[in-house]
């Protein structure tokens, strides 16, 4: 283990731009822990050693020649989600087997353009769908956290585990990953890292395989608040190829981290205290509300009453998109085919081949909202319901409140195979409780480490925040950080 | 939706059946390609002809994290249409997927509109005629609405003895689809339907309107019933490719339906496909069978919007229409009802008659159109677009004619020498002595000269008629070609005493 993959993107910087360090030693660096941990995390499943270590080379000439851009010889991972030209784009599908794409994401685009260098692709959910990373066609990503005392493995949550988990490990200095209904913010707060889902439409979706359009939306996993500040603004970018991307200044992220909350309104949603939610995660919340109150900001309670309906609208709404979105993974252009006598039989060949059984379960979820008959009752409920969960954040902001404090998720990480959840996929589902509000209203959504469980695990509280104010977001989190510091697990790999 | 019968039964459109009349009752839905460069959603090219899959782009092929961004030009296409339809323009309309599976739909679904479309009500006023008595029958025909929508690639079955191909070059082009209301009642009133859309269409400049390279095509509902009757249950005819086929196909599909109902039975509610070479229609499923679409609105997509100056700065620069060229023509030409009804027909030989009349007499210019050059182009199987005689020319020959520099009669020669050889009408005029002289007392005098100078010849022809043409020769050397050879001719016999 080299002490080089201790360093955060902001700290790596610093030492590059001190001539310190060069990006061909960080990143090979990482390529080695990458090799000796990837066995037992299963974060990674391509790494592009070659390609990492001439996009090294390039950086460091670019330094060496005063051109370095904003993430200049950064080594970061990139979810299996986001499309790299001639490398592994699979959704971590069987259904995309062998798929390399001929073009590249925005959001990556934009991450390559300002200089940093891809290690590899990352483990996730199969096309995002998942909160445990357990759905992956490359098996499951082991979270580099563990009871203490115990050697059982949990999940890293999902469907960003493989970003999450390599964020954790040092496997990566920071992870591209996406967030439908808290892909990016659950994982996070499993694996002690900070994660930022931002407003629907401040990145790009264009190369991204589509789970929910509506919902879906690109953000980083790093390792402390600035780092997910400073990766955002170079994810982030309006695009003509999207239509839904927003066109708008990015601001400097990082310029609102340790900012203060001085007189910042942050509202305490009452609809957050679940039935049966653990005291451990309500007192890790009131320790937040201490904090923030510490630091100055005001704390207000709020309601958002159509909360409760928020997840069952959402297991509407995203599987609604998804069925139709995954209906081009038909066999006939790319990735998998399976002969059949005709046509028909070609395509439930290779469907029933190519998808997991969670996948083949949204996809028939999503078929049967959107059927004739039951559309009314389902799907245009559903976005009735999604417009009064927008106006009951609208009203508060209206209001006057900045952010929103809740916690991340209900539980920490659970056990590989738990099997309460395999059992009842709505278990899985309530992981989402406390993140689908965000995805379903378009809001920026981070969430930060804030303490550990009693067994020992990371917990996170997530901050909600106004359209495109993203950075309040980073300024209250580096709040939380602060007073809880960082938190890294124990290497047992 | 309530449909309402805007039409009285009229008993010269019945169809007498077994059992007494029948009035047939038909709907189009017309898909019209959107002349534009670029797809629908993708920048790859539209043009006809190209190789298989030549022009497809990631987003027509439907690659993986591909998105659809709308084409502004196809937009505007049918904001043109909807205009040129009088219809209502709705400033905000949606983009719905409809999801079904197909080798040639790469997306596993297509984008159209479904309950909000960018064009919503309007009409088409066809002209059905002339009868017996020349007369034409206006009746105006209801638009229920007009959507944008991708089309779908092409499978090809004869290319590999157990596969099927692909082509995507046609996979997202834009295509309008515009739906009529129920109002048409005859085969007759469907092709003139179709015929003046697609004349309207062409006025635009929105689409070519070419149905052998599919860039129109027709779904034709039909049901028959009772004079007056309710509305009977219809069968659709799927994708016909012409206007006469249009024509057969709800003459075979009416005659069918009356048949199964006076037999006592009921009509099934189906899509039917119109076999061009049997001349029949054929079942090709069941309502049964039908898709479930499951519509829902294109997340990739946000709602179509655009503001009333959107639309102004559109319509301030619209093409005159034929139904307005032809009232102009008739007002202001002065032209009959007939002869403008023809001229705008098509707006090639409007643009035709509108260059050649251009300051000229159009009540002639018209005539030489209609009765020359459309019966010379007509004759020879040519259309408008590929005569001989351009617009100049045929309003040279009217100079001519108006300048009385050629009689009408020489003027049909001068047509016939033009549509053969080509050149200016006036220079073939003036070197082959077509001028007619006017002055007859010049002419007079060179006969009477010719005549006075050579009394042996005069003797001669008295007794020979035919050498009167030696004189001819002369009068026509001595007036240096000028004189109307006709003129001279008879003259020249009149002088000499011989009769014709």
């Amino acid at each position: 283990m080299s002490e080089l993959t201790r360093l955060t993107i902001a700290e790596a910087r610093e030492k590059m731009r001190a001539r310190d360090l060069s990006s061909v030693e960080l990143t090979d660096a990482y390529l080695s822990a990458i090799d000796a941990a990837n066995p037992s995390i299963n974060a990674y499943v391509t790494v592009t050693a070659d390609k990492a270590r001439a996009m090294a080379k390039r950086s460091d000439e670019r330094m060496a020649s005063g051109e370095a851009g904003a993430l200049e010889g950064i080594p970061l991972g990139i979810k299996d989600l986001f499309a790299t030209e001639g490398v592994h784009t699979q959704a971590c599908s069987h259904i995309l087997n062998s798929f390399e794409p001929r073009y590249e994401s925005t959001v990556t685009s934009n991450l390559w353009n300002d200089g940093a260098v891809m290690l590899g692709k990352l483990n996730m959910d199969e096309f995002a769908m998942g909160s445990s990373n357990e759905t992956s066609y490359y098996g499951p990503v082991v979270n580099p956290w563990r009871v203490e005392g115990s050697n059982k493995s949990l999940v890293p949550g999902g469907s960003s585990g493989g970003s999450a988990a390599a964020v954790a490990a040092e496997l990566c200095a920071g992870a591209t990953a996406t967030d439908t209904g808290g892909s990016i913010r659950q994982p996070a707060a499993f694996t002690g890292t900070v994660g930022i889902k931002p407003t629907y439409g401040r990145c790009s979706r264009f190369g991204i395989v589509a789970f929910a359009s509506s919902l879906d939306q690109a953000g980083p996993i790093a390792r402390d608040v600035r780092d997910a500040a400073i990766m955002l603004r170079s994810m982030a970018s309006t695009d003509a190829k999207d239509t839904t991307s927003v066109d708008r200044a990015v601001p400097d992220y990082e310029a609102a981290v340790g900012r203060s909350v001085k007189g910042l309104k942050i509202g305490i949603p009452k609809e957050y205290r679940v039935d049966g939610m653990p005291g451990e995660i309500d007192a890790l919340w009131q320790q937040g509300i201490d904090w923030l109150k510490e630091a100055g900001a005001e704390i207000v309670e709020i309601s958002l009453p159509h909360t409760k309906y928020a997840l069952p609208a959402y297991y509407i709404v995203a599987p609604a998109e998804a069925s139709s979105n995954l209906a081009r993974y038909d066999g006939v252009r790319y990735g998998l085919r399976q002969q059949g006598r005709d046509i028909l039989e070609m395509y439930e060949k290779t469907r029933a081949e190519g998808f997991g059984e969670e996948v083949q379960r949204r996809i028939m979820i999503g078929t049967y909202v959107l059927s004739a008959g039951y559309y009314d009752a389902y799907y245009l409920k559903a976005q009735k319901v999604r417009t009064l969960i927008k106006r009951d954040f609208e009203t508060v902001f209206a209001d006057g409140v900045d952010a929103i404090l809740t916690p991340a998720t209900p539980s920490a990480a659970f056990e590989i195979g738990d099997a309460e959840m395999a059992a009842d996929p709505v278990k899985m589902y309530l992981n989402d409780i406390f993140t689908v509000t965000v995805n379903m209203a378009g809001l920026p959504g981070i969430a930060v480490p804030a303490g550990t469980s009693t067994d020992g695990l990371p917990l996170g509280l997530q901050l909600i925040g106004r359209p495109f104010d993203e950075e309040t977001l980073f300024a209250a989190a580096s709040v939380v950080e602060k007073a809880a510091g960082r938190f890294t697990p124990k290497r047992w790999w | 939706m309530t449909i309402v019968d805007t039409r009285t039964p009229d008993p010269k459109r019945f169809i007498p059946g077994a059992t007494g009349d029948w009035e047939v009752v038909i709907g189009m839905e017309v898909h019209a390609q959107v002349t534009s460069k670029s797809k629908l959603f993708s920048g790859a090219s539209t043009e006809f002809g190209k190789a298989p899959n030549a022009n497809v782009s990631l987003v027509d092929a439907a690659m993986p994290g591909m998105l659809p961004v709308i084409n502004e030009e196809c937009v505007k296409q049918a904001v043109r249409t909807g205009l040129g339809l009088k219809a209502q323009i709705n400033k905000r309309s949606i983009f719905d997927r409809k999801n079904y599976f197909y080798p040639d739909l790469p997306q596993g679904y297509q984008i159209s509109q479904f309950k909000d479309p960018i064009v919503g009500e309007g009409k088409i006023v066809i002209s059905v005629g002339p009868d017996r008595k020349g007369e034409f029958e206006d009746i105006e025909i209801g638009i229920e609405r007009l959507h944008l929508e991708q089309d779908a690639g092409k499978s090809m079955h004869d290319q590999h003895p157990t596969m099927s191909y692909v082509d995507l070059n046609r996979s997202g082009v834009a295509l309008m689809e515009i739906v009529s209301k129920p109002d048409l009642r005859s085969s007759d009133e469907a092709k003139a339907y179709l015929t003046k859309l697609r004349t309207i269409l062409r006025y635009l400049g929105t689409c070519d309107g070419n149905m052998d390279e599919g860039s129109m095509r027709a779904d034709v509902n039909v049901s028959v019933r009772k004079p007056g009757g309710d509305f009977g249950t219809r069968c659709e005819i799927k994708n016909v490719n012409s206007i006469r086929f249009v024509g057969q196909s709800i003459e075979y599909e009416a005659r069918r339906q009356i048949a199964i109902l006076e037999e006592g039975g009921s009509i099934d509610q189906e899509t039917r496909l119109f076999d061009p070479g049997k001349g029949e229609t054929r079942s090709m499923r069941s309502k049964e069978d039908a898709h479930d679409y499951r519509y829902f609105p294109d997340p990739d997509l946000l709602p179509l919007e655009f503001d009333d100056a959107f639309i102004e700065e559109l319509a301030a620069h619209l093409p005159e229409l034929p139904d307005d060229k032809k009232a102009r023509l008739i007002e202001t030409v002065g032209l009959s009802v007939y002869d403008a009804s023809i001229l705008v027909s098509d707006k090639a030989i409007a643009d035709y008659f509108e260059r050649a009349a251009k300051g000229r007499d159009g009540k002639l210019v018209a005539n030489w159109v209609i009765n020359d050059l459309l019966g010379a182009l007509n004759k020879a199987g040519q259309s408008i677009e590929e005569t001989p005689v351009s617009p100049d020319q045929l309003g040279g020959i009217v100079d001519l004619i108006k300048a009385e520099v050629i009689s009408g009669k020489i003027a049909k020669d001068l047509f016939e020498i033009v549509w053969n050889e080509g050149g200016d009408p006036a220079a073939i005029v003036e070197e082959r002595g077509m001028k007619q002289v006017t002055d007859t007392g010049a002419i007079e005098k060179a006969v009477d000269e010719i005549i006075a100078a050579n009394p042996d010849q005069v003797e001669k022809a008295k007794a020979k008629p035919s050498l009167a043409g030696w004189f001819v020769g002369q009068v026509m050397k001595a007036t240096g070609g000028k004189a109307n050879p006709q003129a001279v001719n008879a003259l020249v016999k009149a002088k000499l005493g011989l009769e014709d």
